[in-house]
């Protein structure tokens, strides 16, 4: 069978020399006076890992989620809840202990942003197309809510995390080591993404997005496999909520608002949905424009706006598909 | 007790009537059209931006209304007209992109217009104060012209959708798209006349909710998510599923702001924290309904037919 996610030995030496230029970015940062690039990049993999994630369902799947972010946000939240209870040494619902361990807060953001997926999607997967936009938009809307109503948790005005999760004995408060962590496990979540695209579960997913009936018809679920692919896609966002709790000690509703979700959306479609790589393009993408736009003007999405209106209508296939037009193919 | 409870259900009546504005032009533009359209609060937000201003600034409310309706119609004829028309083909995915960035667009413009400073109007003098409807109880006159407003354009909608050759046209749209299509009549006509309609619906609850809330920006994405729950709860493409889920909606809504906080405030010894989170667990109260009508019926109360 034609593997479609394998790699010719022209994709694996760019693959390479992607990661040696992300392995080297803090340095060369650093020696040509420019060390704020290295938290924007930590952000920027984030993202990627977030839109990444949304890109399982919306590029591979087909399902057009709109409430990703809300995994994202119960991510963060759960890094923030966690902190929260060590600081104030009160057990969560009386019985869950308060933790600033790495390794056991963000696999907590993983588990917990999973089982919302996993309840939200086992609901709105009972719809398609226009209503599954509209509920998982509005579910997450309720979340965004909930967030805000949870005053002792900071409500409104969002939650500080006082210090970093500690992770062996690394320093975590140094932003590089802080971005070493963050690509190692960007790297190993696009690892995970690829096995799953190359997998026949991916398949599935690709061939339902192509033919949901005939899929069907074969006799395969495909209710589960679509929430399958909707709960780990929330896993993934609930990864990166929880980075990027850790990476700005900072938790807020903002992170959940229907905003984030459509910039992540944005991203995938930048990027190219149903690529793998493409996420990671497109979050690259949206995060230099905020940056070179907002240096200019506080209004940078009163540029987005626009520039995302000439890509939908006139460049269809995101990144790649303008750099086919500039280059001559044609659209 | 029991007369503040009327009092709740006539605000939220008068909650459901406006989410029924905007409830019926998103679901006959989807219904019609196929076309998912996040810009839609944007109309209504440019209605009462259009309103208010005109309201302020010339003192009468009688001039608001027809300013509102005539900046959200022409809005929403040229989004129709550049974008929209664009998308007719497209899947569901390009088209919420392409409103996401048509609503960035609107909400920064008009950030950067009118500032960030929410706007606020009073009440037309005509309609302020309030009425007794029943022994021992009053209710906002203005809330009351809302309520029946909404009521009568509910009727005027059924009749112009049953009753009128344009209606008939409406629902073979909605039907088969192709099939009216192929019977010669200008398709393009009718989806611009159902956008232009779908706007003024959006302008008009705009206006009206202008004295009530403060006009600001991000107000249209604010209702057009509940709008989404009431076309889900009512069922997608059915004028009649928006009328019934924008009440049950909007009666959801208020009664459990009303009445959620005393419930909490039994339960919890710290009283801020039960306002807040009764406030929270209020706003969630709609979404949990939609949640329920899911798990019973995926479709919607009142599917379209056909």
């Amino acid at each position: 069978m034609h593997d479609p996610f394998k790699f010719s030995g022209k994709a694996l030496i760019a693959i390479a020399i992607l990661i040696a230029a992300l392995v080297a970015l803090p340095f060369i940062a650093k020696a040509v006076g420019l060390p704020a690039t290295t938290p924007l990049a930590t952000r920027l993999l984030i993202y990627a890992i977030a839109a990444g994630s949304l890109n399982l369902v919306l590029g591979f799947g087909g399902m057009v989620s709109f409430g990703h972010a809300a995994f994202y946000g119960v991510g963060g939240y759960t890094v923030g809840i966690l902190f929260q209870h060590l600081r104030i040494g009160e057990p969560l619902f009386g019985f869950i202990p308060g933790t600033e361990q790495f390794l056991i807060a963000v696999p907590a953001a993983i588990l917990v942003a999973g089982a919302f997926a996993l309840l939200i999607g086992a609901l709105a997967l009972r719809t398609s197309g226009v209503q599954f936009i509209m509920i998982t938009l509005a579910f997450a809307q309720m979340l965004f809510f909930l967030f805000v109503a949870l005053k002792r948790y900071g409500g409104d005005d969002g939650l500080i995390i006082r210090r970093r999760n500690a992770l062996f004995d690394l320093n975590m408060r140094d932003d590089m080591t802080f971005y070493f962590v963050v690509l190692i496990v960007t790297i190993g979540f696009y690892l995970l993404m690829w096995r799953i695209a190359a997998s026949r579960f991916g398949m599935v997913l690709g061939a339902i997005r192509q033919n949901e009936r005939r899929v069907a018809a074969l006799g395969i679920a495909v209710y589960r496999y679509k929430l399958a692919a909707f709960t780990i896609a929330g896993m993934g966002a609930g990864l990166a909520g929880g980075l990027v709790a850790n990476y700005a000690r900072f938790v807020s509703p903002d992170m959940l608002h229907w905003t984030k979700s459509g910039e992540l959306m944005v991203m995938v479609i930048l990027g190219g949905a149903g690529t793998l790589l493409g996420p990671l393009f497109g979050a690259f993408a949206l995060v230099t424009l905020e940056t070179v736009l907002s240096g200019w003007t506080e209004r940078w999405q009163l540029f987005l706006g626009p520039i995302l209106l000439l890509i939908i209508l006139y460049f269809r296939g995101g990144l790649s598909g303008l750099f086919k037009f500039i280059g001559g193919g044609g659209k | 007790m029991s007369l503040l409870f009327v009092e709740q259900v006539l605000n939220g009546l008068q909650l459901g009537v406006m989410l029924f504005l905007l409830a019926a032009g998103l679901t006959l533009i989807f219904g019609i059209m196929g076309i998912i359209n996040l810009a839609h609060g944007s109309l209504y937000m440019v209605g009462a931006y259009a309103g208010s201003i005109t309201a302020s600034s010339t003192g009468s409310f009688l001039l608001a209304i027809p300013a509102g309706l005539a900046a959200a119609a022409v809005t929403g004829l040229a989004v129709e007209y550049l974008v929209i028309r664009k998308l007719y083909d497209r899947d569901h995915l390009d088209q919420v992109l392409a409103t996401y960035g048509l609503v960035l667009l609107f909400n920064e413009s008009v950030s950067l217009i009118f500032g960030r400073q929410p706007l606020f109007v009073g009440v037309p003098a005509a309609l302020s104060g309030s009425v007794e409807i029943l022994p021992g109880m009053t209710f906002s006159v203005y809330r009351l012209t809302i309520i029946v407003a909404g009521l009568v354009i509910a009727v005027g909608l059924y009749a112009l959708i049953q009753r009128t050759r344009l209606g008939m046209l409406i629902r073979a749209g909605a039907t088969n798209r192709d099939m009216v299509r192929a019977l010669g009549v200008d398709i393009k006509l009718l989806y611009t006349l159902v956008f232009g309609l779908g706007a003024l619906l959006a302008g008009f609850a705009g206006v009206m909710a202008g004295p009530l809330l403060s006009v600001q920006v991000g107000m249209g994405e604010q209702i057009l998510i509940m709008t989404f729950v009431v076309v889900v709860v009512g069922g997608v493409g059915s004028i009649r599923g928006a009328l019934f889920g924008a009440i049950v909606v909007g009666l959801v809504d208020t009664l459990l702001r009303a009445f959620l906080p005393q419930l909490v405030r039994g339960m919890l010894a710290d009283p801020s924290e039960a306002d807040q989170l009764s406030a929270g667990l209020a706003s969630m109260g709609v979404y949990v309904l939609m949640a329920i009508v899911l798990l019973w019926r995926p479709q919607g109360l009142f599917p379209a037919r056909g």
